[in-house]
């Protein structure tokens, strides 16, 4: 058959053809909302409408036969009417309150997971990994699976004092903003790159791969028409493999995970603020982590027992202090948590008032 | 088909959050594509590293982007796999669809790819994981004869995302729903044929909670505010302390400007010192809300840590009303691009740039004026660049007041 004939630059549909009819009706015209379950939010119109929202678990990396049980669920239930979050979950919109019950029932038959709203952990936001992307030092899908098969009561039921936020970055490149999570995890490399000299010369440029460098631990190397990496400049970022194939970062014995907390996006009560790293490395432990779970699960649940209600992550230490956290937590304070790059000048104390 | 051995990943099907692997393998029952993508990953988890090569500069005629070439260096071995590049499909603004629309979606790619999907990538597009370099002009001309265009990639304007907005927020001080769609329209070219230094995100967000986390990963952050007075309904403060909140710990306590009172009947908000922050709105949202003009900040600059660290968005523009047909913020967006185009080199961000050039001449070249808003606090050391026309006009200002015999500072 032949094919349809192809348009250039029409952009995106225009959404509001998805939209269904009560939010087209009441577009911009929303009064108040209130969290119904930690899987349910009902919002008001000043018109008195009433939208329910039933937000349900995703891996992101989905099947089209998945795609098209959710379109089913939404035709039996919110005339064909869904989303997805940022956050990758996925929402029936339903707009007569008699389906709600129903659809909640369908959803617990078919085995999805309701949950995600309010003050629990929702889903996270994470990279491609192992399963689609060149550059990454670990599985991000699979170590999303592992943290979540074990936090799975706090999206579901369990209650926390503010939103919890998880990332998972599978390199330092970090697409998403896991810089800026309540709890993240970015996977880093720990050698220096081998370079394959025959190949640097046919397929890299010379200025960028020494620009690529935030250390300038690159520089020419004329005798192999290649470069030369200063071994104690190097920390391991992985941006010149980025730009020049040849150069070679990976290592499954050596590659590993950092965890980092306390950041946040919003500006509510305090500003935004990046996650900050408490613990520098564990090692790749496929297909479970366990080790990476076990410490996600203990900051989590030491958050819980001392944050003050409404306190996120990053808001409960700065309150507390940081040698607080450590002590709290018992994580081990090491040389990797004294910024020696970009952020020294910020970072480090500069008043004797500090707790023991 | 060949049936692969996968006992590692296998363990990733078990436990009650919802498995990648179990919708990989359900891809991978009619599709050798993706059936080969479950045996190239158990091989993965079973040596700890990953196979896929640098990305290869493969598209449609016509794109520089949306496409994102990926080859496996083990191809031999997984065949199915061998070509398995990327296909971003532009969502619709708030990530709305019909069942209609999304199965037609899933109808074509199960024609011409692995039937995998990130529902959705981290930018926001709808992405199709896995096809062949042969099967793309067909896929473009499926998607797009259907109203469907390729999203983003590489060093253009990635593909705009936006939080949900008045779509279902009481919150939302913008149609950042309408704006996203109007600036994604309004900038089809540079999205398609890359031609800036490095990539550009522009993220759209409501009002200060910040949705779409725009103020941590996008070059421009477009954040909803106003400037009129939080409106107080003192029957709902009532409720929402007769329901158990402790209004002075929980809202007046944690307000970060200390703008408010609560004397156990009602409520008080100084407005002229509030920061906007969205708490108080947040956790009272029946009893407390924004009035008056409505708007944006907008923030430029934040992205992840490579090369130099990571930063987040700086004010620039504290207040920009937003209205369609969105004029004065689309010549803004032209004007940074337009110095980001003179001053950056190859692969920096905008935010770098203006950390190499500095904010005066970011400022000046789009015609902001400086004021405090934009700063934590003023600069620490006395290194300043004083041009001719600085100490002109303060010169100046001086021979005014000598003129009028009082002090301007």
């Amino acid at each position: 058959m032949a094919l349809p004939q192809r348009k250039t630059d029409i952009g995106p549909p225009n959404f509001e053809q998805f939209l269904p009819p009560v939010i087209k009706k009441n577009y911009g015209k929303w009064k108040y909302h209130e969290v119904l379950t930690p899987g349910t939010m009902v919002h008001v119109g000043e018109s008195g409408d009433k939208l329910w929202t039933v937000r349900v678990a995703s891996p992101r990396l989905i099947s089209t036969d998945t795609i098209r049980e959710h379109c089913d669920i939404a035709e039996k239930f919110c005339g064909g009417h869904l989303r997805y979050t940022t956050r990758n979950n996925v929402e029936f919109l339903v707009s007569d309150e008699k389906n709600l019950e129903p659809l909640k029932k369908d959803l617990t038959a078919r085995g999805f997971k309701m949950g995600g709203i309010g003050y629990g952990i929702s889903n996270v936001v994470h990279t491609q990994g192992w399963v689609h992307c060149h550059s990454a030092c670990t599985d991000a899908s699979g170590l999303v699976k592992s943290m979540m098969d074990e936090l799975m009561p706090y999206f579901e039921s369990k209650r926390l004092p503010n939103k919890l936020r998880l990332a998972v970055a599978c390199c330092v490149n970090m697409c998403g903003a896991v810089h800026c999570s309540d709890i993240a995890v970015v996977a880093v490399h720990t050698k220096v790159p081998t370079i394959n000299h025959e190949n640097f010369k046919n397929m890299c440029e010379l200025p960028t791969v020494i620009g690529s460098c935030p250390t300038r631990a690159i520089s020419p190397d004329p005798a192999n028409k290649s470069v030369k990496i200063n071994a104690d400049k190097c920390m391991f970022c992985g941006n010149c493999f980025t730009v020049c194939p040849p150069i070679s970062i990976k290592d499954p014995e050596r590659d590993g995970i950092a965890i980092v907390v306390g950041g946040k996006v919003s500006s509510l009560r305090t500003n935004p603020k990046f996650s900050k790293l408490v613990i520098p490395y564990i090692s790749n432990e496929p297909p479970r982590w366990p080790k990476a779970v076990a410490a996600i699960k203990h900051i989590v649940e030491v958050y819980a027992a001392n944050a003050r209600k409404h306190e996120r992550v990053g808001e409960w230490i700065e309150r507390i202090g940081w040698e607080r956290f450590f002590s709290l937590t018992g994580i081990e304070f090491t040389f990797h948590s004294i910024d020696d790059f970009t952020f020294m000048r910020d970072t480090l104390r500069t008043s004797p008032a500090f707790k023991w | 088909m060949k049936k692969y051995s996968t006992p590692l990943i296998d363990e990733l099907e078990k436990g009650p959050w919802p498995s990648f692997v179990t919708e990989m393998k359900k891809a991978g029952k009619n599709n050798e594509m993706a059936n080969d993508a479950v045996g190239h990953l158990e091989k993965c988890y079973s040596t700890k590293m990953g196979y896929w090569k640098h990305g290869g500069i493969v598209g449609v005629l016509g794109y520089g982007g949306g496409v994102i070439g990926r080859y496996s260096e083990i191809g031999n071995e997984f065949p199915g796999a061998a070509h398995f590049h990327t296909v971003r499909i532009n969502q619709p603004s708030g990530f709305f669809y019909t069942s209609k629309a999304l199965k037609e979606i899933c109808d074509i790619w199960d024609k011409y790819g692995s039937g995998l999907t990130n529902m959705h990538g981290s930018t926001g597009d709808l992405v199709l994981l896995g096809t062949k370099t042969d099967a793309l002009e067909a896929i473009f001309a499926e998607y797009s004869s259907r109203g469907w265009d390729l999203g983003s990639s590489g060093s253009a304007l990635r593909t705009p995302s936006c939080c949900i907005g008045p779509g279902r927020c009481e919150w939302s001080n913008y149609d950042t729903l309408g704006l996203t769609y109007a600036l994604t329209q309004e900038f089809q070219d540079e999205m398609h044929r890359p031609s800036f230094s490095y990539k550009f995100k522009i993220k759209s967000s409501g009002c200060a909670c910040d949705c779409v986390a725009s103020l941590a990963r996008a070059d421009m952050s477009i954040i909803g505010t106003w400037k009129g007075d939080i409106l107080i309904d003192q029957a709902e403060v009532q409720n929402y302390a007769k329901n158990g909140m402790d209004i002075n710990e929980e809202i007046v306590g944690m307000c970060p400007t200390q703008c408010m009172s609560y004397d156990g009947k009602a409520m008080k908000i100084n407005n002229a010192e509030c920061s906007r922050c969205m708490h108080c709105i947040a956790k009272m949202t029946k009893a407390l809300r924004p009035s008056g003009e409505r708007g944006a900040t907008i923030c430029i600059g934040s992205k992840a840590p490579i090369v130099v660290g990571s930063l987040l968005s700086w004010v620039v523009v504290p207040f920009i009303k937003l209205e369609p047909p969105y004029t004065e913020l689309k010549e803004l967006i032209r004007n940074m691009w337009d110095w980001w185009d003179e001053n950056g080199k190859p692969r920096e961000r905008i935010g770098e740039v203006i950390e190499v050039k500095g904010m005066r001449s970011f400022l000046e070249a789009i015609g902001v004026e400086p004021v405090p808003q934009q700063i934590k606090e003023p600069r620490k050391d006395p290194f300043m660049f004083y041009t001719e026309g600085d100490i002109a006009s303060y010169k100046a200002k001086e021979a005014e007041e000598k003129k009028t015999g009082k002090y301007k500072f």
